[in-house]
């Protein structure tokens, strides 16, 4: 099982023959990623990662050549908001953007719109979706991670990997590994993976990373003690942050007083859920809970 | 990035919200000179971009030119928590009979823009929220659809606004959302917006104070807007950060800290206070971790005579290791610190980088965990 990518998955990436487009398209493909197209307007006709992925103008034509499910994005923040609308437009129903630097005002357009038409984004401003041993959509480092029981999901990056790789240097694998991004306007939250997870038959646990910023940890907790069965453990970075000011990711800001790690942990705490003190102690907390 | 009051309000009176007459000074001759061409009483206002102004004595009624310039006088030899009072704006002093708040912010839960109105004008809408939380009414706005006129009867209605105002209510309500949405912002509010007495004995709405903050991911679309920056709003470590394209964000501790991706960076903040430490910093230093940002970030560190230790924590992701401990070595060749420095790098190619490290010959302490990373950063840092 898993959840989001599999092995079922065809991807289609947005912007493949940029730097980072292509780089991390053969990344994806050496992991074993179906890659089936990839979209740059004006290159249509091209091939890209050696010849091995045809290239289209836009994403309908892609989709209809190639019947891609799954799209990922990669082009530059003035022009994703068009490549998510265009992706959802052409009825790709999962579309997953890593472009940090969208501003809000467009995203909260495009969330509106995604709503109306039923498609499900992750991200922005995100490292993706990996699902070990099956798919890996992003910018995931695919080796550290390792097929097994937990469930990963993340406002963040590196903190992210830090975490799965410890988990697999104890021996505990992952069923997908999700990172939902560091905006404050996001197309998945913390509850809906948090929901996917509770329904996946591989998951047996699920790692919840959140930061300070905005409510969404709170939300979960609620969640948590009124949905959940399997076991869940947080960890909240920025205890240390000081008031009004963004810590990197753009909807990393205590504002008014709230927000704040105190704030989350507490909420988290009430009901049950078990929250780690620095990040190695994830792997030891999910290895107790499994012995 | 956060705006001033006098910016605030000149936008806000762009889409047609009524402001009082005023105009900013930077000396006290010139608040004279504004206050003569006004006439009548004025108020002189600190512009700075922290709130409290009025509690730190920052804003003061002046009756006169004379006292309008000593006024002004005082208040631009000021310091309001830390930032020195550079500017001032007199504005003609309005006969205030009732205050009210109206505001717009992002809910990101709903992820749309949320209109707020209350009752109780000149209080901080968050204090509101804690002690009176029925006084705000509050309206969510479809992104498509905008702001429509029924919304803005409810809101006027709900903090028991006297129906002969709803009508400028609505406009000025308007005028707020569009400023907000058209200028990028994560806030636009007016606070308070109150009801005056005019010179022939009317009544009506004026927007006495005013603030924004922009969306910084926005203002490629407003370059206009961009260049209202305030020097004061970051240190010059923090400009000279931003404008290398790094995350940085000052504090207060002794150790530094470099790290790649904002999430780890905080985590990396958070385990240094967990074993007694303080950071000095926070700093990502993005994917890819050149050789030269890698110089830059440790030049920004070391600039800061509080640190004491420095800590570079790396996971190598796509990221290799070994490139970084080239980019550390390179820097270190142009920077060179006199402070202990406790390298982490985990992750991709992670025995090479710590090898280059290690035979590097600079006195690098190494460690395999984070948490072995912080106790040795902080000890480091206590022997200093």
């Amino acid at each position: 099982m898993a959840i989001l990518v599999d092995k079922n998955t065809r991807l289609l990436v947005q912007g493949i023959t940029g730097r980072e487009g292509e780089f991390h398209s053969r990344q994806m493909l050496e992991y074993g990623t179906q890659v089936v197209a990839g979209v740059t307007p004006g290159k249509g006709g091209q091939f890209a990662c050696d010849g091995r992925v045809p290239v289209f103008d836009t994403v309908a034509e892609a989709v209809e050549a190639t019947g891609a499910n799954t799209s990922v994005i990669y082009v530059p923040a003035r022009f994703a908001p068009d490549a998510i609308l265009e992706a959802a437009d052409a009825g790709i129903g999962l579309i997953v953007c890593i472009t940090e630097g969208i501003p809000v005002m467009d995203m909260i357009q495009v969330k509106a719109y995604l709503d109306q038409k039923g498609a499900r984004l992750i991200g922005p401003n995100c490292p993706g979706l990996l699902s070990p041993g099956q798919a890996k959509v992003g910018i995931m480092p695919g080796h550290i991670a390792t097929p097994g029981p937990v469930g990963v999901v993340s406002r963040s990056g590196t903190l992210t990997y830090e975490v799965v790789y410890a988990l697999t240097m104890r021996g505990i694998g992952q069923s997908t590994c999700v990172g939902i991004g560091g905006d404050p306007i996001i197309g998945t939250r913390f509850v809906d993976v948090l929901e996917m997870f509770e329904n996946d038959p591989q998951t047996e646990q699920v790692v919840m990373i959140g930061e300070i910023g905005g409510n969404d940890e709170e939300i979960a907790a609620k969640f948590i003690a009124e949905r959940m069965t399997k076991p869940v453990v947080a960890f909240i970075a920025g205890r240390t942050a000081p008031p009004g000011k963004r810590m990197g990711h753009a909807g990393a800001i205590i504002e008014g007083g709230t927000g704040t790690a105190a704030e989350k942990i507490a909420a988290l705490e009430a009901v049950g859920v078990r929250v780690a003190e620095h990040p190695e102690q994830i792997a030891e907390l999910i290895a107790e809970i499994r012995s | 990035m956060k705006l001033h009051e006098y910016q605030s309000k000149r936008i806000f009176a762009r889409y047609g919200v009524p402001i009082p007459e005023g105009d900013v000074a930077t000396t006290p001759e010139e608040a004279r000179a504004i206050a003569e061409r006004l006439g009548g009483p004025v108020v002189i206002k600190s512009q700075v971009l922290v709130g409290g102004r009025g509690k730190a004595g920052g804003i003061k009624l002046a009756k006169t030119p004379d006292e309008a310039e000593r006024l002004a006088a005082q208040i631009l030899s000021m310091e309001i928590k830390g930032l020195p009072v550079r500017k001032v704006l007199v504005d003609r002093a309005a006969d205030i009979r009732q205050e009210i708040y109206l505001g717009v912010v992002v809910d990101r839960a709903a992820a749309r823009p949320v209109m707020m109105a209350s009752s109780e004008g000149g209080v901080e809408i968050e204090e509101v929220a804690r002690t009176n939380p029925e006084a705000i009414k509050k309206v969510h706005v479809d992104p498509f659809i905008g702001l429509r006129g029924y919304q803005t009867r409810y809101l006027a209605k709900g903090i028991g606004l006297d129906p002969t105002f709803h009508r400028q209510f609505d406009r000025i309500a308007h005028g707020l959302y569009q400023a907000f949405v058209e200028s990028d912002a994560s806030l636009a509010e007016i606070n308070p917006l109150v009801v005056t007495a005019n010179e022939d004995g009317s009544l009506s709405l004026l927007a006495v104070d005013g603030k924004m903050v922009l969306d910084d991911n926005g203002l490629f679309r407003h370059p206009d807007l961009a260049e209202m920056r305030d020097v004061d709003e970051e240190t010059p470590t923090e400009r000279e950060a931003r404008e290398a394209g790094l995350s940085y964000v000052q504090l207060e501790g002794e150790i530094g800290c470099m790290v790649n991706g904002a999430g780890l960076a905080m985590a990396t903040m958070d385990i240094i206070k967990h074993f007694g430490g303080e950071p000095a910093n926070f700093l990502d230093i993005g994917g890819g971790a050149k050789a030269e940002r890698v110089a830059t970030a440790l030049r920004l560190i070391l600039a800061d005579p509080n640190v004491k230790a420095v800590l570079f924590n790396i996971f190598g992701g796509i990221t290799r290791c070994d490139e970084v401990a080239r980019g550390i070595l390179t820097a270190l060749e142009e920077v060179k610190p006199d402070v202990p420095m406790v390298a982490r790098l985990v992750g991709t190619n992670e025995e090479e980088g710590r090898r280059l490290l290690e035979e590097s010959g600079y006195s690098m302490i190494t460690a395999t965990t984070l948490a072995e990373a912080a106790q040795k950063a902080v000890e480091a840092a206590r022997n200093t």
